[in-house]
């Protein structure tokens, strides 16, 4: 029996004109295009550099900052008010104010300040930019330190140099933090809510009642309504650790096993959860509706973007609700960590919880539909 | 089972779906019509008796099941094709067939012979998807999957609503076959014209059962004699004639009025002339008084 509901389900699934295309776009869409526009590193920032030394250092300071990857020169400026313009213009995010006296200052006194303004419409861009800059000025009085003292004579300061390692993704390269978490909310569209659309309109359509009347059992029609989609859901997840291996060469560091394994009970999850809303909906309007209001607010506090540890605390607390939080951070520490079974083990029994009560409410909010 | 009653007693539904006092029987073999306009709860009874909705109290049973706490073996012995064109029409004519066979776990060859003449007119078209065959096939592809299963029992909700003259003709021709292979026919129809052609009727409106009788008795139970008229127009005819404090009813059907009076004939209206009454009109006259 089961065998022909699933038999009939795929027949329609691959009848269809626009699914099929789009169960294969979207791992494509998730490995070549989504990791380079969520890109949160900052780079080119325009700055114009207000000279008013007109010195050496002060020159050699302002390319050292043109040189930099994040940095590009826009321009220079006489006066503040000046540079003010380009940024109001938009040519300019930052404005980098080097005072008269800036060499001879740093000479005679030893010290010097300088005046850097971002623009921080964009809060991440003015953010980062400034930090960005400050290290690349604290770099440069580094460099001109470690060329006065020995020239005065004086024995200076120790010199305590900073070289940041980074771990588990050594060139901090944003890409291999975001796959992993893409394909979450790739596994959460496929085996969640394309079900769940499914099931709903099998009732806009009506055909739902013609099954009703047959001795087909409601566990086995949901069985049958499942079970494609969790076999697309491995497929297009196999095929996308594949991609994601030959065009970033991002291999998971930990076992297949694990990392499957995981899948299979986040698969159940979000299966039931679709279920749930496909109970309570009897339109695909409804359902569209409620599954996108669940989307973003699942992606905003799953840590996604945004670090879970700096969300205020009773945002944290609703993260702990959030089925799509423990399995990114399953993901992120199998694929980058190389964590084992005994690492990721409180977060899978998170999962497992989420899946009790989800296919559970599920199962019972459908028998009373009936 | 007892003496070949197939459907018994069903009643009281209240909050949204108007169903009030219905009680009816149908004996094995009939065909059996509920008649009734839009709205007088003929699919909320249907969707009762296939067990998709429950009642809000009653009791009704088919084939000896109660329909409420049998249904799972109930629905093995019934077929329905509901109003809507409910199959897969992404589905090819011929893999909706299979389909329904093979949830009913039997298959398409085992009860051919029940399908045969009506699968027979779109058997051509058998490749093509169900959602692209035109009306009169869906019904017909329709009525072969709900009858595939061979059921004892069939619920056909306004099996011929939208449907033209020709293939409603032919559509109750399959009935009637159908009938001589021992299927029980339970249909409902807006059509007064097609209660004639079921053994027995239930007259339906507002969610109340008004009269369980064959065609030919509720005509005969007519109680008073019936007149038609007609005049250039009939629309103020038909006003000018309810005026009439010696007429109890009048009402259009078709191109003639059709008076009943209080007495005696008032033989001053124009072109009268008294007629046999149809279901139709036993229909309104039950409903009026």
């Amino acid at each position: 029996m089961l065998r022909y509901l699933i038999e009939k389900e795929f027949k329609q699934t691959f009848r269809n004109a626009f699914i099929p295309k789009m169960i294969l776009a979207f791992p494509f869409m998730v490995l070549l295009v989504f990791p380079w526009a969520t890109n949160q590193e900052i780079k080119n920032i325009n700055v114009t550099v207000i000279d008013r030394d007109h010195s050496a250092w002060s020159k050699r300071l302002s390319e050292k900052i043109g040189a930099s990857t994040y940095f590009n020169l826009a321009g220079y400026a006489d006066s503040n008010d000046e540079g003010m313009i380009t940024v109001e213009d938009g040519k300019a995010d930052m404005l980098l104010d080097i005072p008269p006296d800036f060499e001879k200052n740093l000479v005679n006194r030893g010290e010097t300040s300088i005046m850097i303004s971002a623009n921080a419409v964009n809060i991440m861009k003015g953010g980062l930019g400034s930090g960005y800059m400050n290290a690349i000025v604290q770099d440069f009085a580094g460099e001109i330190r470690a060329e006065i003292i020995p020239a005065s004579g004086k024995t200076g300061l120790p010199l305590i140099q900073v070289i940041p390692q980074g771990r588990f993704n050594v060139f901090l390269d944003y890409k291999v933090f975001m796959i992993p978490a893409l394909i979450v909310i790739l596994m959460t569209l496929l085996c969640g809510f394309l079900p769940a659309l499914n099931i709903v309109s099998e009732k806009e359509i009506g055909t739902i009642e013609q099954i009703n009347v047959t001795p087909v059992r409601k566990f086995s029609f949901i069985l049958g309504k499942l079970i494609p989609y969790w076999v697309i859901g491995l497929f297009v997840f196999t095929l996308t650790l594949g991609l994601s291996a030959l065009i970033y060469g991002l291999v998971p560091q930990g076992n297949l096993l694990t990392i499957y394994l995981s899948v299979l009970v986040y698969i159940t999850t979000v299966s039931g959860l679709g279920l749930l809303i496909s109970n309570y909906s009897s339109t695909m309007q409804q359902a569209m509706f409620v599954i996108f209001f669940f989307l973003i607010i699942f992606i905003l506090i799953s840590g996604l973007f945004t670090p879970i540890s700096s969300m205020p605390h009773w945002a944290q607390v609703f993260t702990y609700f959030n089925p799509l939080r423990y399995f990114i951070e399953i993901m992120r520490m199998t694929f980058l960590k190389g964590s084992g079974f005994m690492d990721i083990w409180r977060q899978l029994a998170a999962l497992a919880a989420c899946a009790f009560v989800l296919d559970g409410w599920a199962l019972i909010s459908y028998r009373k539909s009936h | 089972m007892k003496d070949d009653v197939t459907i018994i007693n069903c009643q009281l539904i209240n909050k949204a779906q108007a169903l009030k006092d219905v009680s009816f029987e149908v004996k094995k073999g009939e065909i059996f019509g509920l008649i009734g306009p839009d709205g007088a709860g003929k699919t909320t009874l249907f969707r009762i008796l296939t067990s998709l909705i429950s009642a809000d109290s009653g009791q009704a049973t088919v084939d000896g099941l109660d329909v409420a706490t049998d249904f799972r073996e109930l629905r093995k012995h019934i077929g329905y094709m509901p109003g809507r064109f409910s199959l897969y029409q992404d589905l090819s004519v011929e893999e909706n067939l299979q389909f329904f066979a093979t949830i009913f776990n039997t298959t398409v060859e085992e009860n051919y012979y029940l399908i045969q003449d009506i699968y027979k007119q779109i058997e051509p078209f058998k490749r093509r998807r169900a959602g692209k065959l035109s009306g009169g096939m869906k019904q017909k592809l329709a009525l072969s999957c709900a009858l595939i299963h061979k059921p004892v029992v069939l619920f056909l909700d306004e099996p011929t609503t939208g449907v033209d003259p020709v293939s409603r003709k032919e559509f109750w021709e399959m009935l009637k076959k159908l009938k001589t292979e021992g299927v029980t026919i339970v249909v409902s129809t807006p059509y007064m014209d097609e209660a004639q052609l079921c053994d027995r009727i239930a007259l339906i409106q507002h969610g109340k059962i008004l009269s369980v009788e064959t065609p030919e008795k509720i005509i005969a139970g007519f109680p008073k004699k019936l007149y038609q008229a007609h005049s250039e127009n009939n629309y103020l005819l038909l006003l000018e004639v309810r005026k009439n404090p010696e007429v109890k009813s009048a009402f259009m059907s078709g191109e003639y009025l059709h008076i009943v009076f209080n007495g005696e004939a008032d033989e001053t209206v124009p072109n009268l002339k008294e007629i046999g009454p149809s279901i139709e009109d036993c229909f309104v006259y039950l409903i009026e008084n």
